[in-house]
């Protein structure tokens, strides 16, 4: 069968024996797109997403209005109607090509999308732009939260003078007062007296997490504490409610749960752990002693306020920081 | 009176009566076909010589059933929050009445259901029930086992004490350690960078929604696959055993399946040809 092109003197004719069916076209669901996008964007960002929408919906509905109007514009429009084959028609019976007219519409060549094929695609189309407009907020929530919006949290350590030159304590303290006793941790702290630094004099302090770096397991000072050296648990009350320092001769740190050591500056000598134990950054603020965020160590050289540490950003326990291992880990999560 | 009856009637009548009392199912029948399924799935054929040992996996279901009943009730008692979890347990555990049991029930069926899992799989692997065309029963097999084992990370920290708490800081630090995507997984299990009241709150909603609805998902799977493909017999079974009895009264053909096949005289030619 050859198309049919209506020549100028049969096209009116022909328009009113067909059955008067707009052609399929994918424009409307553009179109829809950019109303759904408009109506997003009211909530979301009214100033650039609804833009973006609207100009969706304006160009794909400019789209399809000229398509719908194309016939009424007097222009050529290749219809594709779905394609029936002809009447099994019995041995030698053809039917005349003005019966099929008036039966069914034309058949013409070049149909590619049927309409039952067309309405299929629709459907799933439909139903995979519904489900992702669920997904993706509901996903997002589910995922982004966890790491999004990390609060950095300064803890108050009391005045520096409640931390006698040299000694250590095992310091306890609740890094965030909201949270409760959940966000209670344990750090080793020796105030080294002060260093040189630029022609001033700055405190220096040694601030060990006692979390190993093995599982997370807390570590404890293997040596004589509190009550055994004679000297009484300091407890001193500061923004981040209870501190509490227990003053402590420490040979080294130990872990309970799989049995990994370090020795005092924390480098580990035995056991599964993979580094250094972490440290604290602090800053004294109006004499006060106050943590912030904890960093990575490989390994220190020296002691207090001479040693070298050789620092990382915040790796979590079981993680290499330094050696071909770190190569596992080459994409961290926003950590404060 | 009955006795002057004429039997017939009184068969009448108890015929009356029968059809009265099913009533109720065979208007559920004629609406669903539920009845039919049910007694398809209740006295399917299976092979004769089939043992104890193909009972783990019912056992199985049924400790899965025990642990997902005692624990809707659980949730009716507990507080997922840092504050109130361990009072609420010890309320389930000390106060309420038959809570101990409950809990019990829960606290040690979770390892009985693994047990079970365990020794399921073990018949399956011994008796050779995962090959062909059983293959992707055992898949969706293991992945009931790993969630589990999921079930059992999340569950063992919901009584907030120091073995739940240190527990799972190691169990989501060992996740951690996994190259590459271990630190991602390892924030999104605690939801931020350190264990939190948010920790308690997601490991109880996968612990009690989202894994307990995986499983289901996977069990009916599994059990669907389990009837498709019929029950295995035994490796020393001596009959063709599986096979559903042909229309011609002989499952000869091939031993283990109860897929369809290609009978007549092509077929047989094949099957001679290829011995």
């Amino acid at each position: 069968m050859e198309p049919e092109h209506p020549s100028p003197d049969t096209e009116h004719e022909s328009l009113h024996e067909e059955a008067h069916l707009p052609p399929p076209t994918l424009w409307p669901i553009g179109f829809a797109i950019g109303i759904v996008v408009i109506l997003v964007g009211l909530v979301i960002d009214p100033e650039l997403i609804s833009v973006i929408g609207a100009i969706i919906a304006i160009v794909f509905g400019f789209l399809w209005a000229r398509d719908a109007t194309a016939e009424l514009r007097g222009q050529a429009v290749v219809v594709e109607p779905e394609r029936r084959d002809l009447v099994e028609a019995g041995e030698g019976m053809t039917a005349p090509p003005a019966d099929q007219q008036g039966a069914a519409p034309p058949a013409s060549e070049g149909a590619k999308i049927p309409r039952s094929r067309f309405l299929e695609g629709a459907t799933l189309g439909l139903g995979g732009v519904i489900g992702g407009v669920i997904t993706v907020p509901v996903a997002g929530f589910a995922l982004l939260p966890s790491f999004l919006g990390q609060k950095q949290h300064k803890v108050d350590m009391g005045p520096v003078a409640d931390y006698a030159v040299g000694r250590w304590y095992v310091a306890t303290f609740i890094v965030d007062p909201a949270e409760g006793t959940v966000s209670r941790r344990a750090a080793f702290v020796r105030n080294n007296g002060t260093v040189s630094e630029g022609g001033k004099q700055v405190p220096s302090f040694t601030v060990i997490s006692n979390r190993c770096t093995h599982l997370g397991c807390p570590t404890q000072a293997n040596g004589p504490s509190g009550s055994i050296l004679g000297l009484p648990t300091q407890t001193e009350h500061t923004a981040n409610g209870k501190i509490e320092l227990d003053p402590v001769v420490p040979a080294g740190y130990g872990c309970p749960c799989h049995g990994s050591q370090f020795d005092t500056e924390g480098n580990r000598t035995a056991g599964p752990a993979v580094r250094a134990l972490d440290r604290y950054e602090f800053e004294v603020d109006n004499g006060r002693l106050i943590l912030l965020s904890t960093y990575s160590v490989s390994h220190v050289v020296g002691t207090g306020a001479q040693a070298k540490i050789y620092k990382y950003r915040q790796a979590g326990p079981g993680e290499h920081v330094d050696g071909p291992e770190q190569w596992f880990y080459p994409l961290q999560p926003p950590h404060h | 009176m009955t006795l002057r009856r004429p039997p017939s009637r009184a068969e009448l009548r108890r015929e009356r009566m029968e059809e009265l009392v099913n009533y109720p199912l065979d208007w559920l029948e004629e609406r669903s076909g539920l009845i039919g399924g049910v007694r398809y799935f209740l006295f399917r054929n299976v092979p004769s010589d089939i043992n104890w040992m193909q009972t783990l996996g019912s056992a199985a279901l049924t400790a899965f059933i025990v642990q997902a009943i005692t624990g809707v009730i659980l949730a009716m008692y507990y507080e997922p929050t840092p504050q109130g979890a361990y009072p609420s347990i010890v309320n389930i555990t000390d106060h309420l009445t038959m809570g101990w049991l409950v809990r019990g029930m829960h606290r040690w069926g979770a390892s009985v259901f693994i047990i079970l899992m365990f020794l399921h799989m073990g018949r399956v692997f011994l008796f050779g029930a995962y090959k062909y065309p059983r293959e992707l029963n055992w898949i969706v097999g293991v992945l009931i086992l790993v969630m589990g084992m999921m079930e059992g990370f999340t569950g063992y920290l919901l009584p907030w004490d120091q073995t739940a708490y240190w527990a799972t800081v190691v169990g989501i630090n060992l996740n951690g350690t996994a190259p590459f995507l271990g630190p991602w997984i390892a924030q999104f299990l605690r939801g931020g960078q350190e264990i939190s009241a948010d920790t308690l709150t997601r490991f109880y909603s996968l612990h009690m929604l989202v894994i307990p609805g995986a499983i289901i998902a996977l069990i009916t799977l599994h059990l669907y696959l389990v009837i498709r493909l019929g029950v295995t017999s035994p490796p020393w079974s001596k009959e063709a055993a599986g096979m559903e009895p042909s229309e011609n009264g002989h499952g000869e053909l091939r031993p283990g399946l109860t897929r369809p096949v290609a009978r007549g005289a092509a077929a047989q030619a094949e099957l001679g040809g290829s011995e």
